[in-house]
């Protein structure tokens, strides 16, 4: 067990897109545990520093696993096909148009109902791109067809995380 | 000490040494300390019996000062030197405080943080919350007729960076070693998770008398995971009192212009709003300068007039459930902290959220400081290992300004910690030496409209074509949830670092300044007790060293065995001196030398602990 593990083996999981969110989480409070500077609280600021770094990893490798679009990407990145999104912006025209008429949608909205009404559309959406994903990296192994899966839900995050902000306004 | 000791985790060296570690609740109205005595925590009282202590500070002629009722009571006589509410100050600018001319203080515009004159000089808001701090030490050191070992101090969930720093300066300043701040929601979290052996889902719903918390909890099996946590570091019981006194006003026709009248009324309004809580209808009466004030309020007219304050935390409710991804009927209870809780109300709004009664069967006004006494216990070492892990989250975006004056996230909001993250940036000229580094706190796009944390630069950059340098800024936050920041220039390896401090809280040597001629002089003769304490220390460490010696000494090679052999035995010819920096860098030296057997140790103890655990799945 090494700081540099990758996320997978550093949480003893097997590598792949499959996961149960509460084994994660376990695993995740197990290893917390053991490394949190809590722990060491007693013991200085040598320890502190150790326990902290590995508190650290531990919460980064957490927060990567627990989220499938970061822990698509990851696999991605781990088999070879990096997203890159600031260098691979193209998508294809009708992904682009359905973008356009849920932006439209979102802001013609005018009650936190509406809203929710297109975020259930779009999660909807997120949730099928989220499960080709899936299939392509567990079943088919092909993470450069599933790199292009993942760029598309990076937009749907963004655009999700859009309607949330308009949700704060009600 | 570097060394961990993992097979014996959370123990001190000698089991019959017990430290004592405290709690504290550091309140807008009012602060307790507590402890766990005999396995239960309980609020130290003073000596006459009282465990609230309010947060009020009295500076009197010659450098004499009340703290507590005494100061509370002089607040309308002598209102520009009684100090109350002043954590509302705390890691805040002038140009922060909204209500600032409704209040009867003559405020300064110091950089960094505002200041309030006095008869005793220009007092900083750390200065006056270390007075209660200092006052709450002594009155467990008075109980236990011990040295306070170390303290757990609560800070609200969303205090910002800056506002935490300055607790932990106050801290400092009252002599007191901080083993951790904790956020309030959490404290109430372990002490009413604990009491009620309670799993799952949980919201801790805390309005005191300055801020307003929201966090969302899961409890299982002694982990208090925090999932997400919001609210207002600018919102509690003293809104509810300023419109309500701004109601009384208007119905009387008078305005408040000296200190003695806005205090006045802002007494009679919160007396007047507690009454209330039990009654349906109360009068306000107050003896003004310019006039008397002696109106009716019925608990509706109260109710209508403060509903917008009572949203406004509905709101932030939302958003929190949101974050967390959850629907409010998901969550199995909601716990009421915070005196402004006992308002019919707010209970009432709340609970029709979430759908179900709230939880008031604990006393709102002690849970803060009961949780935080039970984890200074754990930290302290005092307690069984494993009992309380508590996993919190920073409760505002940490980012940095880019072009355009846009703030780009570097850290998420509801971010677990301790984090870090680092992030790349280029040079926007050919040629350009030099990148300016400004740090800032919140959730808008707009640098304007965020927390300025720090700024600073990284010079000596080589001259390259514009976006061809590569900048990383790394942010690291603490298990106090305190933010440091560092850049480094990756080809040329140019670096600088910041603690997030200067820019907010005192710097060191102010600190050290204060300390001379503050607290810690009154408390004796300070060189024994460096040295003292140096001696503890040594003692520790050494023992330490040879607990972990014996049990991973094969993970060292004879080398390195041998340098660690020599920092040992230098350190224990050094603890027989009279010299305690001496001892204190032979210490330190070991600490560095076995930093790295630590590690190794501690990788040793991961992997035995994930082992362990797989056979247990088999």
């Amino acid at each position: 067990m090494k700081l540099t593990d990758n996320d997978f083996s550093l949480f003893g999981l097997p590598e792949r897109q499959h996961q149960e969110r509460a084994e994660i989480d376990a695993r995740w409070k197990a290893l917390q545990a053991e490394v949190h500077p809590d722990r060491f609280a007693a013991d200085g600021a040598a320890a502190q520093r150790v326990a902290m770094q590995w508190a650290v990893r531990v919460n980064e490798a957490h927060k990567r696993l627990r989220d499938p679009l970061a822990r698509a990407a990851y696999l991605c990145e781990l088999r070879g096909a990096p997203i890159q999104a600031h260098e691979n912006t193209a998508m294809p025209t009708s992904f682009l148009m359905e973008q356009m008429e849920w932006r439209e949608a979102l802001d013609d909205a005018g009650s936190a109902a509406a809203i929710e009404q297109i975020d259930a559309e779009v999660a909807q959406r997120e949730c099928a791109l989220l499960t080709e994903a899936q299939q392509l990296l567990d079943v088919a192994s092909d993470a450069t067809t599933a790199a292009t899966k993942v760029r598309a839900l990076m937009f749907i995050q963004r655009f999700r995380s859009d309607i949330a902000k308009r949700l704060d306004n009600f | 000490m570097a060394l961990l000791q993992i097979s014996e985790p959370g123990q001190s060296p000698n089991p019959h040494e017990r430290r004592i570690a405290v709690g504290i609740d550091l309140g807008t109205t009012h602060s307790l300390v507590a402890s766990v005595r005999s396995g239960t925590a309980e609020c130290l009282p003073d000596d006459q019996g009282r465990v609230i202590l309010p947060s009020a500070v009295r500076y009197l002629e010659e450098g004499r000062r009340q703290i507590g009722a005494e100061a509370l009571a002089a607040q309308a006589e002598d209102p520009e030197n009684t100090l109350v509410s002043v954590k509302r100050f705390m890691g805040r600018r002038l140009a922060d405080v909204a209500d600032a001319d409704k209040l009867p203080y003559r405020f300064e515009d110091t950089p960094g943080m505002l200041s309030i004159a006095t008869r005793d000089g220009i007092k900083s808001p750390v200065e006056v919350s270390a007075e209660i701090l200092a006052t709450l030490r002594f009155r467990a050191e008075d109980s236990f007729l011990d040295d306070v070992f170390g303290a757990v101090i609560t800070v609200p969930a969303y205090f910002d960076d800056a506002q935490r720093q300055a607790t932990k300066d106050a801290a400092e300043l009252a002599g007191l070693k901080v083993l951790r701040l904790i956020n309030e929601p959490t404290a109430a979290a372990i002490a009413y998770g604990l009491d009620n052996a309670s799993e799952g889902l949980y919201a801790v719903y805390d309005l005191g008398g300055g801020t307003f918390d929201i966090s969302l909890l899961r409890l299982n099996k002694g982990v208090f995971e925090v999932v997400a946590t919001g609210g207002d570091a600018a919102l509690g019981g003293d809104d509810f009192d300023h419109l309500l006194a701004d109601w009384a006003l208007a119905q009387a026709g008078l305005s408040a212009q000296s200190a003695r009248d806005k205090r006045t009324v802002l007494v009679a309004a919160r007396a007047a709003k507690e009454a209330l809580s039990n009654l349906d209808e109360v009068r306000l009466t107050a003896q003004l300068d310019g006039g008397s004030i002696d109106v009716h309020i019925s608990r509706a007219q109260f109710e209508q007039l403060v509903k917008p304050l009572v949203d406004k935390t509905l709101t932030s409710v939302r958003r929190v459930l949101r974050d967390a991804k959850v629907k409010a009927d998901e969550v199995q209870g909601t716990v009421m902290v915070g005196g402004s809780t006992r308002m019919p109300c707010v209970r009432l709004a709340v609970g029709e959220l979430f759908g179900r009664e709230v939880l008031t069967n604990l006393n709102p006004d002690e849970v803060v400081a009961l949780g935080a006494a039970i984890q200074a216990n754990a930290l302290a070492g005092n307690s069984k290992a494993g009992e309380l892990l508590l996993l919190d989250v920073i409760p505002l975006s940490l980012g940095l300004e880019t072009m355009g004056g846009l703030s780009e996230r570097i850290i998420e909001r509801n971010s677990t910690i301790p984090v870090a993250a680092a992030q790349d940036f280029t040079t926007f000229k050919d040629g350009q030496t030099a990148l300016a580094v400004h740090v800032v706190q919140g959730e808008r796009e707009l640098v304007s409209e965020c927390r300025s944390l720090a700024r600073f630069e990284l010079r000596g950059i080589p001259p390259m074509v514009a976006g061809a340098a590569r900048i990383r800024v790394s942010f690291q936050v603490d298990a106090d949830g305190l933010l440091s920041v560092s850049a480094k220039e990756l080809i040329s390896g140019v670096e600088a670092l910041v603690q997030i401090k200067p820019s907010y809280g005192l710097a060191d040597d102010q600190i050290a300044n204060m300390l001379k001629d503050g607290f810690a002089s009154a408390e004796g003769d300070m060189a024994a007790r460096k040295l003292r304490e140096a001696r503890v220390d040594a003692e520790r460490m050494l023992l330490a060293t040879a607990s972990a010696l014996a049990a991973d000494g094969d993970l060292l090679n004879a080398e390195e065995r041998a340098v660690v052999d020599a920092l040992t035995q230098t350190v224990s010819e050094t603890a027989k001196s009279e010299d305690a920096d001496a001892i204190n860098a032979a210490v330190e030296a070991l600490a560095q030398g076995t930093e790295g057997f630590a590690a190794e140790r501690m990788n040793r103890g991961i992997q035995q602990a994930l082992t362990g655990r797989n056979i247990e799945q088999l």
